[in-house]
This record gives structure tokens, sequence and C-alpha cells, in this order.
């Protein structure tokens, strides 16, 4: 087993984790955070494959997860800033309890 | 005969030429504000009316100044203003007015003629509720004819005639809740149609043939040498050139609005309208707007005339004239009403200057135009004013003994009858019938019309004394007994009477003053005029003519106060003669039998195609239309809805179904996207390896 090999699979696995947590936490907090959980997996594979690819002197890697974690960061402010309305408006961070766009 | 104009022509416009757009503007304009005011607002709309005409008048004298004093300067005022209304093509409708000494003379007569009869009938409808719209109408009526009189184009002037004709006829139904009011409305402008449909092909024709419609445009008119040179040269239908086809046509037109034979019947039924319109329209302007149309187109009339000679159009309106003078003076002579006995004097005296014309030239007829147009619209307001005395009797044998109750309109009255019966020396009629009678003696074509004119001339002095002696005469055999009119009835008539007198002298033998302006040359005063061979003779006759049927009328008039039962002392000597003349020809009830026969058999059959013939065919064809929407709405309902209802059920289905997936839950889509992720990896997968 190669070194990328074993940080793919560790990315694997926190993609899988953070995919199951957006699954099944009902509470969208935990929904976010799994969501989270997800791109980090994404920027883990971005690093390795840069590591370990055929121009690992040109910082394009480092560079792909530095703007993908500034835009996570981003991201992550909008979603907690839509929880939070959500809460004020329904009350509940519930995400079962909150199906009013069914078609 | 043939008009010579010995001074030279002025034609630059002055600035009276270019604002005589005014004289007819300003009646129309108070005319069109009238129109707006309530019923109640009576003064309001006399003043209008009044002062409108007045500005008129007062225009009409300063532009008829202008033409005396270049007259008198030597110079033959013709000033055109004109400008184009319509283009099409290359084609031009030019518009515009004209000041020369024609239209001078008629201005003043209209504005100023008009103007004493707004003022009468200020006095006269003071009881009508419908004061206003009389005003209205009234103003409208010297506004279309002010436009005829000034227009150097016949299409305004056929503008402002059919204006013309439009209020004649609502002045006539004036009073529209007299069944007899409406149907002399409905008459007197079916009637005029008749000769204004050919007034309209003339035009056309001319249009056709000159390419303008202005009578004088600097040389380019179709009145002007140019255009007439090519009129003559152009040959028409039996042996006429186009210029005597077109002339005729236009004098058709003439015929119907001057209420010349055969188209006379309307004017003496339009006595149904209120006595100032009678006067003003019906006597002195309108009717006389034929006899100006004819002196206006003159120069079409004697085209191609030799010395001495006469044209086809001119003879033509000779023999209309002088038939229709005799003819209508008959009649007048054995009518009862005093307004018919009036109208029938006008028809024959419109004869008369339709005979002017057409043996003598402008001057004659238009001489007697203007006399006419005084002295009849004086005996209308004083028949007016006799009416309104009498409480509304109009039957000449209920009245009686008049001039003691009515002494102004006795004084004034008798004025203008001595007026047109052409008394010797001191009123206009005289002078002016004598010119016509003149001229009819010369004229080298027949003699015929000269005893005719003076045989009128005896009847109308006959009928005449006939009224008086009735009206005024005698003993009183009304009801109630009658009274003078208020002073704005008596007023204008002593003014009109003025001139009745004072109008002869600018056109007696002596001092050709009328005449002299008119053509163009310079007014002597001429002590030879009388010596002029068979004048002094003619006069005699005429005047023998005048006293023998003034004698005799009185003989057999004044003497005896018949009751209104009792027969016409001629009646009494020629029965079936004198019922012919009562009857008026049977002129109305043969075209009863012949034009409006036809005319009613051709509208029942025109109704029996229609409701038989068209309409069966219209109903057939309904029908199959409607047989036709039966089977559409079959297949419609049955066919076309099903096939579209199943489609609509099964999307509405389909969209059910879809509609299940659509939880609303975020996670639930979520789940979705990683079942659809897991797929795609395994499909790619899967493809890689194979």
């Amino acid at each position: 087993m190669t070194p990328l090999t074993g940080f793919l699979l560790v990315a694997a696995l926190l993609f899988s984790i953070g995919l199951a947590g957006a699954l099944t936490r009902r509470n969208a907090i935990l929904v976010l955070i799994g969501i989270e959980l997800m791109l980090n997996a994404a920027n883990l594979n971005l690093i390795a494959f840069w590591r370990y690819g055929p121009h690992p002197e040109r910082l394009t890697g480092m560079m792909f997860a530095i703007f993908s974690i500034a835009v996570a960061a981003a991201e992550a402010a909008v979603g907690l800033g839509l929880v939070i309305q959500l809460h004020r408006h329904a009350h509940t961070t519930d995400l079962d309890a909150i199906n009013r766009m069914k078609g | 005969m043939q008009e010579t104009i010995s001074f030279a022509l002025a034609t630059s416009p002055s600035g009276i030429a270019h604002s005589l757009w005014l004289i007819p503007a300003a009646p129309v304009l108070a005319s069109g504000i009238i129109a707006l005011l309530k019923q109640p607002r009576r003064k309001t709309a006399g003043t209008l009316s009044i002062g409108s005409l007045a500005f008129s008048l007062l225009l009409s004298l300063i532009a008829f100044g202008h033409v005396v004093a270049g007259w008198s300067q030597g110079l033959a005022v013709r000033e055109t203003v004109s400008f184009t209304w319509l283009q099409f093509g290359t084609t031009n409708v030019d518009l515009g007015w004209v000041l020369d000494p024609l239209s001078a003379v008629m201005l003043v007569m209209v504005t100023f003629v008009g103007l004493l009869t707004f003022i009468y009938s200020t006095g006269y409808m003071a009881h009508d509720e419908n004061y206003t719209r009389f005003f209205c109408f009234l103003s409208l009526f010297a506004g279309a004819m002010l436009a005829v009189v000034i227009a150097n184009s016949l299409l305004l002037l056929f503008m402002g005639w059919e204006l013309v004709g439009l209020t004649s006829y609502l002045l006539i139904g004036f009073w529209y809740q007299k069944p007899s009011a409406a149907a002399a409305a409905k008459k007197a402008f079916l009637t005029t149609r008749v000769g204004d449909v050919f007034f309209l092909l003339g035009m056309v024709w001319l249009f056709a043939q000159t390419g303008t419609l202005l009578f004088y445009n600097n040389g380019a008119g179709s009145m002007e040498p140019v255009a007439l040179v090519a009129l003559l040269a152009q040959p028409a239908a039996l042996g006429l050139t186009a210029a005597g086809a077109i002339a005729l046509l236009i004098f058709a037109g003439a015929a119907g609005k001057s209420g010349q034979f055969p188209l006379h019947v309307w004017l003496p039924d339009a006595m149904e309208g209120p006595t100032p319109v009678s006067a003003l329209i019906h006597a002195a302007t309108m009717v006389a707007a034929g006899v100006y149309l004819v002196a206006r187109v003159y120069p079409l009339m004697q085209a191609g005339i030799h010395p001495g000679g006469s044209t086809t159009a001119l003879t033509v309106v000779t023999w209309v004239g002088a038939s229709t003078a005799v003819f209508a003076a008959l009649i007048a002579v054995a009518q009862n009403d005093i307004k018919r006995i009036l109208a029938y004097s006008t028809v024959s005296q419109l004869g008369y200057m339709m005979a002017g014309l057409g043996m003598g030239g402008v001057a004659v007829g238009m001489f007697h135009l203007i006399t006419h147009a005084f002295f009849k619209a004086l005996l209308f307001m004083g028949a007016g004013s006799v009416i309104h005395g009498c409480h509304e009797e109009q039957d000449i044998r209920k009245m009686g003994g008049l001039k003691a109750d009515m002494p102004l309109t006795f004084v004034t009255y008798t004025v203008g009858m001595l007026a047109l019966c052409g008394f010797p020396l001191l009123f206009s009629g005289f002078w002016s019938k004598d010119g016509i009678l003149e001229a009819a003696q010369h004229w080298s074509v027949a003699k015929a019309p000269f005893y005719m004119l003076v045989f009128g001339a005896l009847l109308t002095a006959f009928y005449m004394t006939r009224q008086v002696a009735y009206v005024f005469f005698g003993v009183w055999r009304g009801k109630k007994s009658a009274h003078e009119s208020p002073a704005v009835m008596t007023l204008p008539l002593a003014i009109l009477a003025f001139f009745a007198i004072a109008l002869g002298a600018i056109g007696t033998p002596l001092w050709p003053w009328f005449r002299a302006f008119l053509e163009g040359r310079a007014a002597g005063f001429d002590l030879h005029g009388f010596s002029e061979p068979g004048l002094l003779a003619l006069m005699a006759t005429s005047t023998v003519v005048v006293f023998l049927g003034i004698g005799l009328a009185w003989r057999l008039y004044s003497s005896e106060s018949p009751s209104p039962e009792a027969p016409d002392p001629l009646e009494k000597s020629a029965p079936p003669i004198w019922a012919i003349l009562r009857d008026r020809f049977y002129v109305d009830e043969l075209y009863g039998a012949t034009v409006i026969a036809f005319y009613a058999w051709w509208a029942r059959v025109a109704d029996w195609l229609d409701r038989r013939v068209y309409g069966g065919l219209v109903a057939a064809v309904a029908r199959l239309f409607r047989a036709l929407a039966h089977l559409n709405r079959f297949l419609d309902t049955n066919w076309v809805d099903g096939v579209f209802d199943k489609g609509c059920e099964e999307l509405s289905s389909s969209g059910g179904l879809l509609a299940r997936i659509q939880t609303g839950r975020v996670q639930t889509y979520l789940r979705l996207l990683a079942v659809a992720v897991v797929a795609l990896v395994a499909i790619l997968i899967w493809s890689s390896r194979a």
C-alpha cells in the first residue's frame, strides 16, 4: 500500500462519516458539521494528489486547498446564518419538521 | 352684351382681401358658441348673432369701399386669395376667395338684409321657447351664405351651398312638431338635391377638363380665357361643347336652389318656417344664390358667344327664367295665404332675374337681385308683422282694414308692394325690372320672352294689389282685433322701405352706376340715357301695364269685402281656370303621380326583393351555417374533447406520481443524491472495466 492509497482511504472514511452524519442527523447544525467533514475529506484528497502527483514542486494543490477552505468558511457562515434564521422562523432546528418545500 | 372690362385688372390681394374669410367665419363661430348655450340664455344668443353679423357687415362695407375706391381710380378690382386644400398625386384641389364688384355687392346686401332680419327676429321669435336654437341656425345660415358669396372656388361655393341647403332644411322644419313643417323641410331638401346632383356632375366634369375649380387664378382659373377656349374645343353630346354642357349642369343646380320651374315646388311649401326665415332665406338671400351662381360662372355661360347672339346655356337660362316668371305669377293670382302669394311672387321674380342674366348679362340680373332682396325681405317681414298682429292668421280673406290698426306696417308694406309691382320712377323695382325688359326687347334670338315678361309684370301688379286690398283695405273680418307690432319689428321695415325706394337711384338709365361698377367701366351722368331708341316707349309700356294691373285688381277687390267663404270675383267668371291656378297647375299632383309614384313602386319592388329573394338567400345561408355548427359541436364534444381530456388525465396522474418524491425533507433529497452518486460511480467503474 502506497502512502497515497492510505491518504485516500482516510479521506474516503472521513467523507463517509460526514455523509452518514449529514443524512442521519435531524439537527440542522449537526448536518452542517457533516457537510464540513465531507469538505475536509475533499481537501485531504487535493493535498494528497498534489503531494504524490507528478509536480509536487508547484504549489497547485496547496492553493486549491486554501481556496477551498476559504470558500468552506464562507459557506459555513452562510449555513449557520440560515440555521439561525430558520430557528427564529420555525422555532426548531429539526429538519424533519421543516418540509414546506414539498411538491 | 358681351362684358368688356375697359378698366385695368387689379389682382394683387390687399389687406381686406386677405381677411375676407373673417366675414363668413364670424357668424359660423357665433353659431358654434350659441349651440353650446343653454336654452334660457336667450339674450346672449341674440346678442352674439347680431353682434357677429354686424361685424361681418362692417368688414363687408370696408371691402365694398375698397372695391369702389379701386373702381373710381379706374381699376377693376379682382383680388383672389387661394390655398391648396387637398393634394393627391400631382393634382391639387384649391380653395379660395375673391373680392370683386360682384362679391362685394352681394356681401353688403346679404349682411345688411341679414342683420335687419336678425333684429326683426328678436321681436318675432320673442315668445318661442327654442329661441337659442333659432339663432344658432340663423347664424350658421348667414355664415354659409357668405361663404358662397366670397368663394373663388366652385368647390368652396358648393360647400357653402350645401350648408345653406342644410340650414334651410333645419329652419323650414324649425317647428317640427307641425307635420306640415317637417314634410316641407324634407321636400325642400330633396327637391334642391335633384338640382345639386347635376351641379356636382358639372363641377366634376369641369375639374376633369380644366384641372382646377378656382374661378380666377391669374389666368389659370376655370373662368379665364385659356380654360374656356379649351372647354369650347371639347365636343360633348347633342351638339354641345363641354363648356355648354357644364354650364347647363351648373344651371340645373342653380334652378333647384332658385326655385325655377320645374324644381320650384319646394319654395312655396318652405313658408312653413318662421316668417323671418322666409324673409331672409326664401326670399332675399338663399334663393338668390342660384342667380348669383349663374352670375359667377357667367364667363362659362357665355363662352363662345357672338356679338348680338346667344349661347345654348344662356338661351336655356332665358327660357326657363321667362316661363317661370309667368307660370309662378299666374299661380300667385289665385292663392289666399299671405306668405304663399309672396312665395310664388319670389319664384316669379327669380325667373325675372334668370331671364335678365340670360338676355342682358350679369349687371341686369344682379341689379334686380339686389333691389328684389330689399323689397321682398320688406314684404315678408311686413307679412310677418301682419301675421303677428292678427294672432297667427295667414288667410288674407280673414283679414281686412288693417291700415288703421297697423299704420306703420301698412305704409312700409305698400312701399314694398309698389316696388315689386314696378311702380314708375319712384321705386327701385321699376328700374331693375325695366332693365330686364329692355334687354328682352333687344334679344336677338326670340321676342317671346319679352311678351312673357310684360305679361308677368301685369300679373305681378294684379296679385299684389289684390293682396294689399284684401289685407289692408275693406273691413276687419277676423275674430280678435289686430294690433301693431313692436318697434324692433317695424324699425327694420322702415329701413328696408327706404332702400326699396332709394336703391333705384343707382341703376337708372340716367346714371347706370351699378352696371358700370359691375362691368368695370366708368359711369357717366348721361342725360342721353333716355334717348336710346325705344327706351321711353318701353318705360311707357311698362307704366301702362303696371297701372292696368293695379287698376284691374283694385276694381275687383277694393269695392267689396268678401266673407272668407264667398268665391273670389275671378272664380265666378271662370271657375275651371281658377281651380287650375288655385291648385298650382297640379304640378305637385303630377310629381306625386309620376316621380313619387315611380319611387314608391320601386321601393315596393326593392322591399319585395329584400324580403323574398335576398332575405331567403340570407336565411338559407344562415341555416346552412347553423347545421355546420351543430356538426362541429358534435365532433368537439365527442371526439376532440375526449382525446384532450384523456391527455390531461394522463398528465395529471403522472404528475401526482412524481410529486410523491418531493417530500420537502432536505435529507431525503440528500439521500437520493447519495444513491445517485453511488450508482454513477458503480456505472463508471463497471464501464471502465468493460
